[in-house]
């Protein structure tokens, strides 16, 4: 008898979490041995995995700047994890102190801790469910009560769908946010690749394995193809660091080798 | 406080240039992406600027200020510099630049200054992993507590699911063993929890189980097939026997492994009982138990159809009638008529042996079938056994009573007649015993002209016997059952013989459908119903009743009936819904469309269709649905068993329940015919029967009967008994 979607996996802390792995890596502290012994693997294999991830968060506090720049004041963050360093809220908050960010994730332990973290913050809420139950997203009471979707929304999927294969068709997924958010709205994205470093992403695909979210790395034309039907942000798409870096003459050394992609994308 | 002054500027530091600047320039270019600190370049240079003025002016203090340097370190961690390359880096450029840039005199306060930020950075983010892992596993518990009142919450519908299911649900291991059923499963079979964990799925055979069966079991337990349905019988824990429909399913683990059965099953036992009650009473006189007229025509033709035509088989019947019925039926009752139709069964059937059928063919008629004769002197030994048979009086409510019996006998070769030819033939013979005086057998001989003339006669008979208005119509009241009062009549028809008396329908109905005579028959009929019926209206107006005419199949086909039917309405004046029209359901089936076209041009017109004798015949139900019916007449025999005033046959009470949903279900009228005794139609009533027919509110009356009764207004058989 199959599960109903209602019931959440078990909690289980022997098994790594990717968003206490990635915890891990930004240099937090709430993860499990479990995750720490993943994260160790992984960076015995591939000694950048750590700033990867660190330049996959600085994009994301990058975009959501310009976004916050931009006008938009509030977000729905998809995947967040565990809303530690470099929040969406804060980072928007401080642009547009009245900015709402809804934090989105399936894993209950991370949905447990934001609601923990975030429960004095009235302008966040935290939301349970997974990216392709776009209704179950788009209609849960937090988000409803914090977001209004007649106007723009920042919507975030940021080192997500390389969680997502292609057998949940994440450019309808994507396609079907679309159609929903207000015009004025923009996706960020950004997505593991093997375009950089192919030896390794195999080995770091099977890592991924043991948790409960397999990875799959997608082409630079296969993130594209997600992004059909948005109109994307300067500069296109790009390897993390090279999207509007804070300082643009600092000169980049090999941005291949951060095997990820990011992007912005405006819904006309 | 005193302010030292500053050194002698160093050798790596650039001139104009705040040593400060210099010395947050080195500690960026250190710790840079030795931790994520979510913060711009020039955040993070601003940020390092103010923790390195921090650092140098503790140094440089008189005394130096460790506390500060603690400072910083908390500092360090709160920003999110907790990478352990981060503090290693900073305390080696500290201790190196600082002197450098100070001036060699700062090293010890150096050295306590970053001690210090040293054990205050290790302090904080120890007390930090601590709050935070005390956090994550606060989260976990959380997360858990919430999965498992999910968990919680499924089951508990789950389990509601399986209590509450009309339907029983079992669920069994691979080896057959029985772990849970559901409170429905306990009720169908009468066993508790505790006796089916006893049991085993291989418990639940039954002997009538076909192989099949279990050999889809067995390969649904090797994971051949996933499941199957099927229907089949049970026994309860009292032994009695139920019919269950039966899914069962397997259940496979995560690898895929055959895991456990379930069992899903709905008690149809009463569904069965009611199809083998339909289909027994197709073939069985519910009075008597004896075949039917049916049971015998299909084995009679069955002997004509299996014999080839070289075959020397040679077949019998005697066909026996009471002499004298209906006197004992009108003179001490129906009841006692009953009796002796059982009592008169019973000693027909006791005086046959192998190869010979006893059938009721109908009222008081019985016939016995010899399928193998070998020649007329079995036959004449057989008459002369039965009506030996009923030559001792009958022991009857108290009383001794006579009963006589006339018999043709019937004995010919296979190949040289057919069904319909033999049993004209018996009809002759019998009429012929009967003329020659009762009590006596009469053989067949088709040389004989007396009986051939008798049969010709009577059939050659008909057209002028209706040109001359022999036939009459008398009327049988339609009651409501839930006033009793009548609102309706049906119109029987009877042949006032000149030479033989009164005929009743069963001896001339046939040959009139052989010979075609019918539709004149049947067109007479009708006239004579209507022009009654029309007197009542004029008389009573809506008080009158509605008359109900029977119609031969062969009429439906008569392509003017719709047209004669309206004429005849407008020339009578009868009120179009004052007419109805009865069909037996073989007249309904048909496949052809002319009989539906006539059917529908009557309702069209506002005359009602009824179905007579419903129940008896192919009990396909399905019909009814796409037929213009207004009327189902339940046949008598279905209730019989509600006759008695103490007790009731449950199936029969069921039998009749379902008919009559089923009737209402398409908003068509229930009659019930054959209504004898008060205790029957109070349970005809109360099972929802709108209208009943019997000896209990009036037999077949001539219409000044009919209208004597309406002017009393009276509602009949209102008291008990009769």
């Amino acid at each position: 008898m199959e599960r109903p979607s209602w019931v959440p996996d078990g909690v289980d802390v022997e098994r790594p979490s990717a968003a206490r792995v990635y915890d891990h890596y930004l240099g937090g502290l709430h993860n499990f041995a479990a995750d720490r012994a993943m994260a160790a693997a992984a960076v015995a294999d591939w000694p950048e995995l750590p700033r990867i991830m660190q330049a996959n968060r600085a994009f994301l506090r990058r975009a959501v700047r310009h976004l916050a720049d931009q006008g938009i004041d509030q977000f729905l963050d998809i995947g967040s994890g565990i809303p530690t360093v470099g929040n969406v809220h804060e980072v928007a908050q401080a642009v547009r102190p009245d900015a709402r960010v809804v934090y989105v994730d399936i894993d209950p332990v991370a949905v447990a801790h934001s609601r923990a973290l975030l429960a004095d913050d009235p302008r966040t809420g935290v939301v349970q469910a997974d990216l392709v139950d776009v209704d179950g997203v788009l209609g849960a009471p937090a988000t409803r009560s914090l977001l209004d979707l007649s106007r723009p929304v920042g919507l975030l999927v940021v080192a997500l769908l390389h969680f997502v294969g292609d057998e949940r068709r994440p450019a309808d997924v994507l396609a079907r946010y679309r159609e929903a958010l207000a015009p004025g709205s923009h996706l960020v994205i950004s997505h593991a690749s093997a375009d950089g470093a192919p030896d390794r992403a195999g080995e770091h695909q099977s890592l991924y394995r043991r948790t409960a979210t397999p990875m799959t790395m997608r082409t630079r034309d296969e993130v594209a193809g997600l992004l059909d039907g948005f109109t994307l942000v300067e500069p296109g798409l790009v390897f993390l660091p090279q999207w509007r870096p804070d300082d643009p003459s600092a000169p980049l050394t090999a941005p291949e080798r951060f095997t990820g992609y990011a992007a912005v994308g405006r819904r006309d | 406080m005193t302010e030292r002054v500053p050194a002698a500027p160093g050798s790596g530091r650039r001139p104009g240039a705040d040593p400060v600047d210099t010395l947050a320039a080195a500690w960026a270019d250190e710790v840079e992406g030795t931790s994520y600190v979510p913060m711009a370049s020039d955040e993070l240079q601003a940020h390092l600027r103010e923790l390195a003025v921090m650092v140098v002016d503790a140094v440089l203090a008189d005394p130096p200020r460790p506390e500060d340097g603690a400072e910083v370190g908390r500092r360090l961690v709160a920003a999110h510099f907790t990478g352990t390359a981060t503090v290693e880096r900073t305390l080696v450029m500290l201790t190196e630049q600082i002197p450098a840039l100070y001036g060699p005199g700062t090293g010890p306060a150096v050295h306590a200054v970053t001690a210090a930020l040293a054990a205050g950075y290790a302090a904080t983010l120890r007390d930090r992993t601590l709050d935070e892992q005390e956090a994550i596993r606060r989260a976990v518990l959380v997360a858990r507590h919430h999965t498992e009142q999910a968990l919680h919450a499924s089951e508990a519908r789950f389990r509601a699911i399986f209590h509450e299911a009309a339907i029983g649900i079992g669920l069994g291991d691979m080896e057959g063993r029985i772990l849970e059923v559901n409170p429905s499963m306990m009720r169908i079979f009468g066993h508790t929890a505790d006796e089916f964990r006893r049991l085993r799925v291989s418990d639940l055979a039954h002997r009538d189980d076909a192989r099949s069966v279990w050999e889809l079991y067995e390969r649904l337990v090797r994971g051949e097939i996933d499941n199957f349905r099927l229907e089949k019988r049970f026994y309860r824990r009292t032994g009695e026997e139920i019919v269950g429909h039966l899914t069962l399913s397997l259940v496979r683990d995560e690898e895929g492994r055959p895991a456990y059965q379930l069992a899903m099953l709905e008690d149809v036992t009463d569904r069965h009982r009611l199809q083998e009650h339909l289909a027994y009473q197709a073939y069985h006189d519910p009075l008597t138990t004896l075949a039917n007229r049916a049971r015998f025509t299909e084995r009679l033709e069955r002997v004509f159809a299996e014999a080839g035509p070289d075959s020397t088989r040679r077949v019998g019947v005697c066909f026996l009638d009471l002499d004298g019925f209906k006197t004992i039926n009108d003179s001490l009752g129906h009841g006692v008529g009953d009796l002796m139709l059982q009592e008169v069964a019973r000693r027909l059937e006791n005086c046959t042996r192998e190869g010979e059928l006893v059938a009721r063919s109908g009222g008081d008629e019985f016939v016995v079938l010899v399928e193998d004769s070998h020649g007329v002197d079995r036959l004449v030994t057989l008459a002369d056994r039965l009506l030996a048979a009923l030559s001792p009086p009958l022991p009857l409510a108290g009383q001794e009573l006579s009963v006589g019996a006339s018999i043709g006998v019937v004995e010919q070769a296979v190949r040289e007649t057919n069904a319909v030819d033999l049993m004209r033939a018996a009809d002759i013979t019998l009429y012929t015993a009967k003329a020659e005086g009762r009590g006596r057998w009469a053989v067949h001989d088709p040389g004989r002209d007396e009986a051939e003339t008798a049969r010709f006669t009577l059939s050659a008979a008909l057209p002028s016997a209706v040109a001359h208005g022999e036939f009459f119509v008398l009327y049988q009241p339609l009651v409501s059952l839930a006033d009793h009062r009548v609102r309706g009549v049906e119109a029987l028809v009877r042949w006032q013989h000149p030479r033989l008396g009164v005929l009743s329908p069963s001896l001339f109905i046939g040959p009139a459908e052989e010979t075609g005579v019918i539709v004149a028959l049947g067109r007479a009929v009708l006239e004579m119903a209507c022009r009654d019926a029309r007197d009542w209206y004029a008389e009573f107006g809506d008080g009158a009743p509605f008359v109900s005419v029977n119609v031969a199949p062969r009429q439906l086909h008569e392509p003017g009936l719709v047209a004669e039917v309206a004429a005849l309405l407008d020339r009578t004046g009868l009120p179009s819904h004052r007419l109805q029209v009865e069909l037996t359901e073989r007249a309904l089936t048909t496949d052809e469309g002319a009989p539906l076209k006539a059917l529908d041009g009557l309702r069209a017109m506002g005359v009602r269709i009824a179905v007579d004798d419903f129940g008896t015949g192919y009990s396909n139900l399905s019909y009814l649905r796409k037929l213009p019916v207004d009327v189902i007449k339940l046949d008598g025999s279905f209730g019989e068993g509600l006759r008695e005033e103490e007790l009731s046959d449950e199936v029969d009470e069921r039998i009749v329940g379902t008919l009559v949903s089923l009737g209402h279900a398409l908003d068509l009228t229930v009659t019930a015919e054959g209504v004898e005794t008060a205790a029957q139609a109070t349970r005809l009533r109360a099972l929802g029967c709108d209208e009943g027919q019997g000896w209990l509110f009036a037999p077949a009356l001539p219409a000044a009967d009919v209208a004597d009764l309406l002017r009393r207004g009276a509602p009949l058989a209102v008291t008990t008994g009769r």
